[in-house]
């Protein structure tokens, strides 16, 4: 069927689409449901200091809070730069 | 005990207000006593889908203010038995409503009906979160659109974090998935997000589906809810909901393109009833 797609040279269909897009979307706001309202500023904060010291991307950073019963977990999630790359932006 | 219904969507023009008055409509044909109650404050328009916009004397905000009794602002429908609107308010801003001031006309309320729906403002602001607020049940209206499902999707996170029963640490609000304005033939296309993908983004169940009709338009026209027109496809989809939202197992209807036959394919002549 793909093939065949592929051979009439149609596009996908926008349905198909319009299901990509909402599934990562709403991924994303599940993600973020139920979590203080703190949090953006938490996190956009957080990235400000690491980057004072390392050089990460806006987006290398992730932020979770997760609570049991009676203990919350703050989770941080930096993606550092390997040293190459590190030194490449360096130059710069 | 009253259960308390919030019909939602945080998109606007889905169809929430011709929603509430026909599934409030359908409860009350069915022998449930039902109070509609439009939450709207500033731009009332389920007294106009009612078809009752010409006998509101007071409103939601004169009972919170106490400057009417609930008997007062109450509107018995002309055409139904069971069936009473409790009208927005025209002219004041939304912040004339008061979370103690709702809680107090929903437990009056409760102690008369069988049945509250609350019509939802727009939005997720204060508006939308005091008609969600007290709710025991949910049902979030949502278009075949990503708009839409987005928006669903967040009134989702607000009935789960924002109400009394999130707060409470009661059993949830019962969400129910009602898809309006949904269209066969451009599913079929492909054109359309088909039914099963919107209840898997979702992950709610369904309590109705409702195909894009001539119907409903006809009938807001006249003021008469959509149900009443027993004969159009989306009157019956309504009666099928409200018979589900009882707890009735009712299979699902129109959820496939009619096929148009010789006739009516030679000449033309419009869509769906």
């Amino acid at each position: 069927m793909k093939l065949l797609d592929f051979l009439k040279g149609e596009r996908k269909k926008s349905a198909s689409v319009a299901k990509e897009r909402l599934q990562i979307i709403v991924a994303h706001q599940r993600g973020h449901r139920g979590q203080p309202d703190y949090m953006p500023m938490l996190e956009q904060e957080l990235l400000e200091v690491i980057r004072r010291y390392v050089k990460v991307e806006q987006d290398a950073i992730n932020i979770s809070l997760d609570s049991d019963n009676d203990c919350s977990v703050l989770e941080l999630n930096v993606t550092l730069p390997n040293e190459a790359e590190a030194k490449a932006a360096g130059k710069r | 005990m009253a259960k308390i219904i919030v019909v939602t969507s945080g998109k606007g023009g889905v169809g929430k207000t011709t929603s509430a008055a026909a599934i409030a409509t359908g409860l009350a044909l069915r022998g449930n006593k039902t109070v509609v109650i439009d939450f709207d404050v500033g731009l009332r328009n389920l007294d106009l889908i009612m078809g009752c916009e010409r006998r509101v004397v007071y409103d939601l905000v004169n009972v919170i203010q106490g400057e009417a009794g609930l008997k007062q602002a109450l509107i018995r429908d002309k055409r139904t038995e069971n069936l009473h609107i409790l009208p927005a308010s025209q002219t004041r801003d939304k912040d004339a409503l008061t979370l103690e001031g709702v809680e107090k006309v929903l437990a009056d309320l409760a102690d008369e009906f069988d049945y509250i729906i609350c019509d939802s403002p727009a939005g997720i602001e204060r508006g939308a979160q005091l008609a969600l607020y007290f709710a025991d049940e949910a049902v979030v209206v949502t278009n075949p659109e990503v708009s839409s499902v987005r928006d669903s999707d967040r009134i989702l996170g607000l009935l789960s974090s924002k109400s009394r029963r999130a707060e409470q640490n009661r059993d949830p609000i019962k969400e129910h998935l009602l898809i309006t304005r949904y269209n066969p033939n451009r599913v079929d296309d492909g054109d359309m997000l088909n039914l099963d993908d919107i209840r898997e983004i979702l992950a709610i169940d369904l309590v109705g589906l409702i195909p894009e009709s001539e119907a409903v338009l006809r009938s807001s026209n006249q003021g008469v809810p959509v149900i009443h027109d027993d004969k159009s496809d989306a009157g019956q989809a309504y009666a099928d909901t409200v018979s589900r939202l009882m707890g009735e197992d009712v299979p699902l209807r129109f959820q496939s393109a009619q096929k148009k036959g010789l006739i009516a394919r030679m000449f033309g002549g419009g869509g769906r009833r």
